[in-house]
Order: structure tokens, then C-alpha cells, then sequence
């Protein structure tokens, strides 16, 4: 509706007003001592200024979600019964035919007399809603205003009452983050369902074939159609198995010089620029990784005589590594500082070494810290998409030789869902139960992360 | 920073003439002026002798030319207000101000006659010699054998395994500790009681046998009892070893110290011993420390 900013600027013109006479009525319940009022008079103006606004919003935002629905049932109850009877995508074209003549686009077919008596019927419909909707929505809020003004005395309690609509939209708020994480969840959880109907979920588990393409035609020749994501994530784990093996030891051994080590300028300079690394954009690294270390893997490769891929697992492996990096020093760089400087101090007391003391106190008190670190990493190598887009390659091979090329559950999805799909076709759906998978086993490692930081912190505390 | 030190140095000569303060001076006020220190500051047998010892930390002069003696099988409490500089004036006496960002020290501290703030002394074998207890009890997160088993092994002092865990045993005795932990060695010593952990630090500290034991307030985290127990240990420690004790309590360092000493400000004011310090004190601070006019 495109009257509706203009509504919105009406209603909360009268909140204000509502604000205004709610304090001016405040100082004037209270005969000019403000003491005598239970909240401060801004309060009572927030009081009244709230209930004129809020439930007009929850109408209107209401009144706009099931609008077009029921005018749209009215408009096809008008229709002649031949045509109210279509099939449901019939119908579809028929009420598209309607919108358009509406707004004044161009139909596809010319609109016989039916037609257009039922767009000037939705036409109708539309200005009778909208002029309904303000009367309502400002009618609302008039009364809104009204009754809290009515409540205001000095001993009402409308700081209180203020606090209470404040932390009823707190909780609002972060009900729609949560609601939205399970609708997602619950959305990719039924397309799965769908997928497992067509393949079965063993097949799926623990096959060890992926080959996505499958016949449309019964002709078609070539499309096995098999959906074994054993080679996915195979591919997965090589991957950040090799990304792993670069950045645990270079991000723990520089947050160790960086915590124990460097000097307070040093580390004021050096933290950030390493911090740097986690603000490249992931495409970057991803065409970095395809055009400059990829070639250059395969041509040293070459002078050893090793035969490696184009498009290996080394290279999108040692990118994403160089891409973790920060995670692995920034959080154990965390962890470790906040080992106690007791701890230190009684280990240099008995004449330990810098070394010794890191060695022998100060990594183990923090090393279930640095695990929780090394699995957020983890989760978050699993997860990346960019780099093994462009330079881990689509073949889906089960092979544990880092100069192959390999393919990730990240990169299927992808090609699975780019370009023209049909939704319902096992293909498409694949992806839905690849997320899912994808999905349970990177919150695993974060709860069990989270599980390990929490334990570790409670020891010191 | 070198150059701005020593023309501090220059403008405060090293050693002022002890002089009595006039007894409505107000005390507590934070003055440059140097203030010498009355008492008996050398020991007949020393085992650590300071002299004209200075810390600055960054701009601020921490410590102002401390002249002390630590004896040989003697308790030497270190007594006086908060930010008097008695606990960095104890972290000198290993070089644990090493470890400060911005500290610097200056003076001579001789442990058995050698200076140990020269540049070719090496703060690991140092720190095997003067142990230190500090204020809050912090045993590693290991078990108990192995907290006590920590300084052994780094510092390879026994060759097999049962002489290491003879010298835990022995350790833990001497911390009169051995009773309460003998049947779990093998358990976390963080899992201990605040003062069985701070007995722990103890015998990890004598399990190097140190000459000197230095300890920042070791009981000031404690309950009476714990604290009775350790001053107890104090006390029959004093037989092999010399002890430095830091303490905020009068009575404790009444109790477990043969000398005393007392800082203000930066500045040594007064030792002696300590039945003499607490009876007859001959400095003005001395005396309104010690009957609680300030402090």
C-alpha cells in the first residue's frame, strides 16, 4: 500500500502529541509539585505516548499482512464460476491478469467483460481498505492516548508501566533472531524430508558416489543421479584438515609471542595488522587463491616432477589456512592473557624461563581454551564457501592426495542451486539436506567449543 | 630515562642525616625530600646485604636509596602503609622486578657477598636461591606432586624419578603438609583449601632449597587458623633458611620476625629488632604506625 509511510508519519505525530498533554497533565495532576508525582512527568508522557502507538502498529501491521489475501478471495467469490474454478494455477494467471489491469501494466490476453469487472471490484476493494485502515489505525491510537491520558494521577505507577512495554519489546526483538534461525532450520529440515523421500538416507550418508545430474527426460543419457556425500565430505575434511595444519600452529605460535612476547608497542601495531587478515573479503582470497597460489603449486610441483591438479586441494586448503589465522591468534591470544599473572609470576619466582613458564604453565592451564579456539576454526573452515568455490574444483573424488582436486559439501550446494532449477527435482533438494548436515555438524563443534571455553573459564573464577 | 634518574640522584644526596620529624608534622604527606633511616640496618651475619638500592617505575621513584641487611636464620618483616614500596623493595631481592615493564633498579643487592643485579648474573639460578611465596596462593593447575615436582625439574636437580619424589615428600613435610595430602598426590592442587594451597606454594618453594624465602603477604588471603599454621611453619623454617615477610599485620609480624623494618613512602625509616621496634620505636612514623594513628 503506498499510503502506508504516510500513515506511519501520522501515527507517530500523534504519539508525540500524546507525549506532550501526558506530561503537561502530569505537571498538572500534580499542582506544580513534581515530588508528589510517583514517576518524573516525562514518564507519564512516554506512559500515554506508548498506548497511542503501539496498537495501531500491531493493526496495521496486521491489516497490511492479511490484506491482499482476503481481498484477493473477495475479488475470485465475485468472479463467474467457470472461472473461480480453474485450477490453482489457472486461477493464478487469471488474478496476475487482474493485478496488472489494476496498476495499469500490460495483460496477456484482451480482458473480457468478467475480467474487468473484477479488477474494478479489486480496485474498489483496495480504496475501501486503505481508507478503512486509517480510520481504524488512527482511530486506534486516538483512543490509546486517550485512555492512558484518563489513567494519569500522581500516584499512577507509569514508570513501571514504561518499563514493562520497554522490556516487552526487548524480548520482541529477540524473539524474531530466534524465530528466525528456527524457521530456517525448520525450512531446510522439511525440503531434507522431501529429498529423503526420493533418496534414501543411507544411500545419501554413506555413499560413496556423488553425481548430482539426473535424467529429466527418460531418454537422457549420462545421468546416473547418484547422491553419496561420502566424497563431499571427504573433500570437506582435506580441506580443512590442510587449512588447519596451516593456521593452528602459525596463529597459536604468534598469539604466544603476542601475549608473552612482544612488547606493549609491538603488539599494539602487530594485533591489528593480523587482524587485518580476517577482514579480506573472502572473494579475494578465493580468486587469490585460483589465480596466483594454485598456478604457482602446480609449477613448483613441477620441478619436483609431482603431477598436481590445477585445481588442488592444497591450494584452496592453504588459502583458507592463511584465511583462519586470525580466529586461531585473536581467541587464544584472549586465553591466554587471561591466564592469571599469578600463575607466571610464581613460575618466574622459582627461576623458570620464559620458555619453561610458556611451556609448562602457561599452555596448559590454557589449553582447553586454545581447543575451543582451534574447533571455532574449525566450524568456521568447514562453513567457507568462497575460496573452495573458486579454487578446490567440482570434481567429487574420494581421495586423501592433497595435489588432486577436490570437491566441498559448500561448493555442491552452490552449483546445485545456481542458475534455472526446478525445485522439486532430488537435484535441487540435495542441497536443502547437505545444509542440513553441514549445518548439525558445524553447531556440534560450536557447542562443543563453547563447551570446553566455558569449562576452562570457570576454573580461574 | 637513564640521564633524568641520575640527575634525580644528583639533587637528592644518597645519604641524608637521620633527623627526628616534629611530631605535627603531618605524617602522611608525600614529600621529595629524602628521609634517612635510624636503627641497626646491617646484620652481623648477612646473607643478603643491600645498599642504596633506588626503583623508579616509569617517572615514579618507587623505592629512595633503602640500605638493608637480610641475616643469616633470621625473620626480617617489612612492615608499613599500602604503596610504601615494601613489597618492591622484596621483588629487588630476586629480580622479579625484571619482569615489570618500565621498573628499573639501581644499587647494589648482594646475596652471599656477589652483586646480584650485575649484568653477567643469570636470574635462573638467582631465582633457585631466593624463593618466593606470594600473596595470593597460586599452585599451577597440575596435581599436587607435580606443583611440587615443578621447580626439581626445571632446575634438574634430581637424576630418577625416586629422588624427585623424595625430595616432594621431603618438601611437603617441611611445609607441614604431607599429613593432609599424602593419599592424593596425584589430585589437582587447586582442588586445596586457601591455606593448604599457600602451605603448597610453600614446599613448592623450598622443594629448590633456597637460601633466602621471600613471601608477599602470604597470609593476608587466609582464615586465623591457616594463618596460624603458616606462621607456625615460618617459624621452623627459620632454622635452614632466611625468611623476607611482607605484612600488613603488626601483631603477625610481632610474632614471626626477629627484625623489622619499616617503609614509608618509598623510604626505609626505621629497623631494628623487633621486640625493640615495637616497644621503643625511635623514629616519629615508627611510632604513629605502630599505635595506629595512620596506616
Amino acid at each position: 500500500m503506498t499510503q502506508t509511510p504516510l500513515l506511519i508519519v501520522l501515527l507517530l505525530t500523534l504519539s508525540s502529541l500524546a507525549y506532550h498533554f501526558g506530561r503537561k497533565r502530569a505537571f498538572a495532576v500534580s499542582g506544580g509539585r513534581i515530588r508528589t508525582l510517583h514517576s518524573l512527568p516525562a514518564y507519564y508522557g512516554l506512559y500515554a505516548a506508548l498506548w497511542a502507538v503501539i496498537p495501531a502498529l500491531l493493526v496495521l501491521a496486521l491489516w497490511l499482512a492479511f490484506e491482499d489475501s482476503v481481498i484477493t478471495r473477495l475479488v475470485i467469490a465475485s468472479l463467474p464460476p467457470e472461472t473461480a474454478t480453474l485450477a490453482p494455477s489457472r486461477l493464478n494467471l487469471v488474478l496476475n491478469d487482474i493485478r496488472n489491469l489494476v496498476v495499469g501494466n500490460i495483460v496477456s490476453s484482451e480482458p473480457d467483460a468478467a475480467i474487468l469487472a473484477a479488477a474494478d471490484r479489486y480496485r474498489d476493494l483496495r480504496g475501501i481498505s486503505t481508507t478503512a485502515l486509517f480510520a481504524v489505525t488512527l482511530g486506534l491510537a486516538a483512543i490509546g492516548g486517550w485512555f492512558a491520558y484518563g489513567r494519569i494521577r500522581p500516584e499512577y505507577r507509569s514508570r513501571n508501566a514504561v518499563e514493562r512495554i520497554l522490556k516487552g519489546i526487548l524480548i520482541t526483538c529477540s524473539t524474531v533472531a530466534i524465530l528466525t534461525t528456527v524457521g530456517i532450520v525448520l525450512s531446510v529440515l522439511f525440503e531434507s524430508v522431501r529429498f529423503f523421500q526420493a533418496v534414501p538416507i543411507t544411500d545419501f550418508l554413506f555413499g560413496l558416489d556423488w553425481s548430482p545430474q539426473i535424467a529429466i527426460r527418460a531418454d537422457q543419457a549420462g545421468s546416473s543421479g547418484a547422491f553419496g556425500a561420502v566424497p563431499l565430505f571427504a573433500g570437506t575434511m582435506l580441506i580443512t584438515l590442510i587449512a588447519m595444519s596451516v593456521a593452528v600452529p602459525i596463529g597459536l605460535m604468534s598469539a604466544i609471542y603476542l601475549a608473552e612476547y612482544a612488547s606493549p608497542r609491538v603488539r599494539a601495531i602487530a594485533k591489528p595488522l593480523l587482524e587485518v587478515l580476517a577482514g579480506i573479503p573472502t572473494v579475494v582470497y578465493g580468486f587469490f587463491a585460483a589465480l596466483t597460489v594454485a598456478p604457482f603449486i602446480r609449477e613448483s610441483g613441477g620441478l619436483f616432477g609431482l603431477d598436481i591438479a590445477s585445481e588442488s586441494a592444497l591450494a584452496a586448503g592453504l588459502v583458507m589456512g592463511v584465511m583462519i589465522i586470525p580466529f586461531v591468534s585473536s581467541l587464544s591470544d584472549d586465553v591466554i592473557n587471561a591466564v592469571p599473572q599469578s600463575l607466571r609470576d610464581g613460575a618466574y619466582g622459582m627461576g623458570a624461563t620464559q620458555s619453561e613458564t610458556i611451556r609448562r604453565v602457561i599452555f596448559p592451564a590454557a589449553l582447553p581454551g586454545i581447543v575451543g579456539a582451534v574447533l571455532l576454526a574449525v566450524s568456521r573452515a568447514i562453513g567457507e564457501t568462497m575460496i573452495v568455490v573458486m579454487a578446490a574444483g567440482l570434481a567429487a573424488k574420494l581421495t586423501a592426495n592433497p595435489f588432486e582436486a577436490v570437491t566441498t559439501v559448500t561448493v555442491q550446494i552452490v552449483t546445485l542451486l545456481v542458475g534455472d532449477q526446478e525445485f522439486d527435482s532430488p537435484k535441487t533438494l540435495a542441497a536443502f539436506a547437505l545444509g542440513l548436515v553441514l549445518f548439525f555438524v558445524t553447531l556440534a563443534l560450536n557447542v562443543l567449543a563453547l563447551y570446553i571455553v566455558r569449562k576452562y573459564r570457570e576454573q580461574y573464577e | 630515562m637513564e640521564a633524568q634518574a641520575s640527575q634525580f640522584m644528583a639533587e637528592n644526596p644518597e645519604h641524608a642525616p637521620a633527623r627526628r620529624r616534629p611530631a605535627e608534622a603531618d605524617s602522611a604527606t608525600y614529600d621529595r625530600e629524602h628521609r634517612g633511616t635510624v636503627g641497626e640496618v646491617r646484620s652481623e651475619v648477612p646473607r643478603m646485604r643491600c645498599t642504596a638500592v633506588n626503583v623508579h617505575y616509569g617517572d615514579k621513584h618507587a623505592i629512595r636509596d633503602v640500605s638493608l641487611d637480610v641475616g643469616k636464620n633470621e625473620v626480617l618483616a617489612m612492615i608499613g602503609p599500602s604503596g610504601c614500596g615494601k613489597s618492591t623493595f622484596l621483588r629487588c631481592l630476586n629480580r622479579m622486578n625484571d619482569t615489570v615493564v618500565g621498573c628499573r633498579v639501581s644499587g647494589e643487592i648482594l646475596l652471599d657477598g656477589k652483586d646480584i643485579m650485575a649484568p653477567d648474573v643469570d636470574v635462573v639460578p638467582l631465582r633457585a636461591r631466593v624463593g618466593m611465596v606470594f600473596q595470593k596462593p597460586n599452585p599451577f593447575p597440575k596435581s599436587i606432586f607435580e606443583n611440587v615436582a615443578f621447580g626439581p625439574r626445571i632446575h634438574g636437580l634430581a637424576q630418577s624419578q625416586a629422588e624427585l619424589e623424595e625430595i616432594v615428600v621431603s618438601s611437603l613435610q617441611k611445609a607441614n603438609l604431607w599429613g593432609e595430602v599424602k593419599d592424593r598426590l596425584a589430585h589437582p592442587g587447586t582442588g586445596l583449601s586457601g591455606g593448604q594451597q599457600q602451605r603448597l606454594c610453600i614446599a613448592r618453594a623450598i622443594a629448590i632449597q633456597p637460601e633466602v624465602i621471600l613471601m608477599d603477604e602470604p597470609c593476608s588471603a587466609l582464615d586465623p587458623i591457616s594463618t596460624a599454621k603458616i606462621e607456625q611453619l615460618i617459624d621452623e623454617l627459620r632454622r635452614n633458611y632466611s625468611i623476607c615477610i611482607v605484612t600488613h599485620s603488626m601483631q603477625q609480624a610481632a610474632r614471626v620476625s626477629q627484625r623489622t623494618a619499616y617503609f614509608h613512602l618509598g623510604d626505609l625509616i626505621e629497623v631494628g629488632e623487633t621486640d625493640r621496634i615495637f616497644v621503643k620505636p625511635q623514629h616519629q612514623l615508627t611510632e604513629d604506625y605502630i599505635t595506629g594513628r595512620f596506616g
